[in-house]
């Protein structure tokens, strides 16, 4: 792979100048589908890229006793690495160059949500930290199922890269695997029934009440793009390889928008659970799961 | 005006965000601005949110006579949304304090702190009656600076009462 398949990948397809428009696009669907379910209207089509433009031309009203660089920093730290993960998707077959693993993409993906945590306490503010508080336990909670779900995943198809593993066949462990990650999803992406973190009658706006103008502007692009790459991720694992490059593109849109169709009719369909039933729902419920799938995979290793 | 502002303007008209406030009221015109976000009236077409932090709104809405206790929560708030903004008096109590006039626990009507750019009388107002106000807020929203100039007390009285 030379210097300019890669710069395009990371730059147009699945990169940036796909990323975005996509990112709007799934929070467009988010809503619609929500208003949909309510018997409602619901937003016009261009809304979430109203909403950014509008947050980038406003003013930021000065606030007091707390640092701002750090607040400045955090929402471009979760929309770089969010971007980033998104362009590490394995879309388009290469050969050679730079290719990331598994390991490199979940990092970047767990980065937004540490922002958003970091953000919230340095904000100062006594809503954020409640908000950052859950945010911390929600992250401790799905993430055991997720790192489970993906070692199993690794472990049965003897890879952690992700090109190796988004052109071997699938088998049913994987899509154990893969089950576990959609389960993981709503709680990944804050949305009911686990939108603890920004409950807007509860605490707000949560870890985002003191951003405002460009910034929140910011934080709205980094959700997107969460949006991208965890469906682009669940779409990675769950679609087969074909070998027209076109058809591998056409394939992970539309298992993306399925996932995030299937996602926004359960956030429609929900309502918020409270801390603890949501730590138990993770820790009690879907740990036995993540347990089951990788103590098989490692059993079948053994056997092999 | 270049490409730039004029998209701006555009999508700032297209996406008002709302914060609500009460300034005493007696919940009646509260229930009617939620109202108005329900799947009868549906005023997400509009663009419209409902935001839990001022620091996040365009147009603050306002409901209540204005209490002399509410007067400096009320100035903090406006101070804390982000220029260009606007701001909506919901109700006949921020207009010209309804009843509740020469009352000495009030300190109203709302245009005497805020500049005001809309008010929508009733008590309550109809939820379309709102729907209307906050489109129009929208609507001077869009021709408004970023940098907030014009937008003193003054001023917002003396365009409000050209208005027939």
């Amino acid at each position: 792979m030379n210097l300019t398949v890669a710069l395009a990948r990371m730059l147009i397809f699945p990169g940036l100048l796909f990323a975005v428009p996509a990112a709007w696009l799934f929070l467009w669907i988010e809503r619609k589908a929500v208003a949909l379910m309510q018997q409602r209207i619901g937003p016009p089509f261009m809304q979430p890229f109203f909403d950014f433009i509008k947050l980038l031309g406003k003013t930021t009203p000065a606030r007091s006793g707390m640092s701002g660089l750090l607040m400045k920093a955090w929402p471009l730290i979760a929309v770089s690495a969010a971007a980033g993960a998104v362009g590490l998707l394995p879309v388009l077959p290469t050969s050679g160059g730079f290719q990331g693993d598994l390991i490199l993409l979940l990092a970047l993906m767990e980065v937004p949500s540490i922002c958003v945590i970091a953000a919230g306490f340095s904000s100062r503010s006594i809503f954020a930290e409640i908000g950052s508080a859950r945010e911390a336990v929600l992250t401790v909670s799905y993430n055991v199922v997720f790192l489970l779900a993906i070692v199993s995943i690794a472990a049965a198809q003897h890879t952690f890269r992700l090109e190796a593993l988004a052109e071997l066949p699938s088998t049913p462990l994987r899509w154990l695997g893969v089950i576990a990650i959609i389960v993981c999803l709503p709680a990944k992406l804050h949305i009911n029934p686990f939108s603890l973190p920004n409950a807007e009658q509860e605490i707000y706006s949560g870890p985002m009440i003191e951003y405002a103008g460009p910034e929140l502007a910011m934080w709205e692009l980094s959700h997107g793009l969460e949006w991208v790459a965890a469906t682009g991720l669940v779409a990675t694992l769950a679609v087969p390889h074909f070998p027209a490059w076109w058809l591998d593109a056409l394939l992970f849109i539309a298992c993306s928008f399925g996932v995030v169709l299937l996602l926004s009719v359960l956030a429609a369909a929900t309502a918020r659970l409270a801390v603890d039933t949501t730590a138990r729902f993770y820790w009690q419920c879907t740990l036995l799961f993540a347990v089951l799938a990788i103590s098989s995979t490692l059993l079948m290793r053994l056997r092999s | 005006m270049n490409l730039w502002n004029r998209l701006t303007c555009y999508c700032r008209r297209r996406s008002p965000w709302l914060f609500h406030m009460n300034s005493g009221s007696c919940n009646g015109c509260d229930i009617e601005l939620v109202a108005s976000l329900t799947p009868r009236y549906d005023a997400e077409q509009l663009g419209v949110r409902l935001e839990g932090s001022p620091r996040h709104a365009d147009i603050l809405c306002i409901t209540g006579p204005v209490t002399r206790n509410s007067v400096h929560a009320i100035k903090t708030v406006y101070e804390q949304v982000g220029s260009p903004k606007a701001v909506v008096a919901i109700g006949s109590c921020p207009a010209s304090t309804n009843v509740f006039i020469d009352s000495r626990v009030l300190d109203g009507p709302l245009n005497r702190h805020i500049p005001v750019d809309v008010f929508v009388p009733g008590c309550p107002p109809r939820p379309d009656a709102i729907l209307l106000g906050v489109a129009q807020a929208a609507q001077i929203l869009a021709k408004r600076d970023a940098e907030g100039s014009g937008q003193t007390v003054a001023a917002a009285n003396a365009r409000v009462e050209m208005q027939p």
